[in-house]
């Protein structure tokens, strides 16, 4: 898989979840699965579990939204895998499995627990988050760093591309969406 | 004690448009029992077997989802079973061969062999249950088990088979899964 996409640097600025969720929305997305990550917990899943646009899932852990994701995807219906980097990091062989080797059109929304939104993911003070860009890297799975408003419109192209070509996509939310 | 291949032999009699969701020795089994393009054997990783089984039943809730699982695949994802509960897709039959080892793995045993599956299913929420460990009941009972609003979970106490070939290869080609996507999507 040679989509890789490299942008780690941190963006200044405010991220609204609600430009987020018209992002998902655009992206036909029509279910989202999700173990509640305290970094997008107000901002992202509590609207988006009222919102009566989204069909949301609640799992028990996050290895599961793969397995849900793909069945969804030979339903040729988009899911969106909302979790927080630690149950990414605890998700890699389903990832690897599924996503990757299957190339299945898997997308993940990922909060960045604990990180300095002033700083690059690579660049942070805690290694579990330093270490998610390399390990998406190596997996072949194409990344987008979410840390301000003005990435936002990076959202619905990927998601677009991942059902379309298939590719599992990752979007790192660098800090919590107002 | 019931032998899986003969379980399955009998659910084959039943079995019409569902998509069967089988992995390791329950698809070696399955697939020779029973082979046929709505059968998904693609996931990836152990215990994944029941989230794509609800992924697949969410997303066509006109057609119906059988997961045939070992013990071991279970209980690598038993959270599953409140996640599948709750999201209570009235297409999903739930089978489960209890044969107390990681079979595919080198027949080593489960933790707690005896472990009650029919009794965490039902407390998680299944909305019915079912416990079969004798042939003649479970040939009787089978079309029933089917036939009911989901998700419905039983399982199957089976003794461990003989030594089987897993044919990965096979399982896993890429063609099936296209061939799978392309049935379950006819109307």
């Amino acid at each position: 898989m040679d989509a890789r996409a490299v942008e780690s640097s941190a963006t200044p600025g405010t991220l609204s979840g609600a430009k987020i969720i018209a992002a998902i929305k655009a992206s036909g997305i029509e279910y989202v699965l999700s173990v509640p990550d305290i970094v997008t917990s107000a901002g992202l899943l509590a609207p988006i579990a009222r919102d009566k646009e989204f069909k949301l899932i609640r799992v028990c852990k996050e290895d599961e939204c793969i397995g849900i994701a793909s069945g969804l995807s030979y339903c040729d219906k988009r899911a969106l895998i909302l979790i927080q980097h630690t149950g990414f990091l605890d998700s890699i062989n389903a990832i690897r499995g599924v996503a990757v080797e299957y190339r299945q059109p898997i997308c993940m929304m990922v909060g960045l627990l604990q990180h300095d939104p002033d700083l690059a993911p690579r660049e942070s003070n805690r290694y579990g988050v330093r270490i998610v860009e390399p390990i998406l890297d190596d997996l072949g799975i194409a990344h987008h760093l979410i840390g301000a408003d003005a990435d936002v419109a990076k959202i619905a192209p990927a998601i677009g591309a991942a059902y379309r070509e298939p590719h599992p996509v990752a979007f790192l939310i660098g800090r919590s969406p107002s | 004690m019931m032998k899986r291949n003969e379980c399955f032999r009998v659910l084959a009699r039943h079995i019409t448009g569902e998509a069967v969701v089988a992995t390791y020795s329950s698809a070696v089994d399955w697939v020779e029992i029973a082979p046929r393009a709505l059968n998904y054997t693609s996931i990836g990783a152990m215990g994944l077997d029941t989230s794509h089984g609800l992924g697949l039943a969410l997303g066509r809730p006109d057609r119906r989802v059988v997961v045939l699982q070992g013990d071991g695949s279970l209980l690598m994802n038993l959270g599953s079973l409140v996640t599948i509960a709750e999201a209570a897709p009235k297409n999903f039959v739930h089978f489960v061969a209890q044969n107390k080892t990681y079979e595919a793995n080198g027949g080593h045993p489960i933790p707690c062999p005896q472990v009650d599956f029919a009794a965490m299913a039902r407390a998680a929420g299944y909305a019915a249950v079912y416990d079969f460990s004798d042939l003649d009941r479970f040939t009787q009972q089978v079309a029933h088990v089917l036939e009911q609003d989901g998700p419905v979970f039983a399982t199957l106490h089976v003794e461990p088979s003989k030594p089987l070939i897993y044919d990965y290869v096979s399982l896993y080609d890429p063609a099936k899964r296209v061939a799978f996507k392309a049935a379950w999507l006819q109307r």
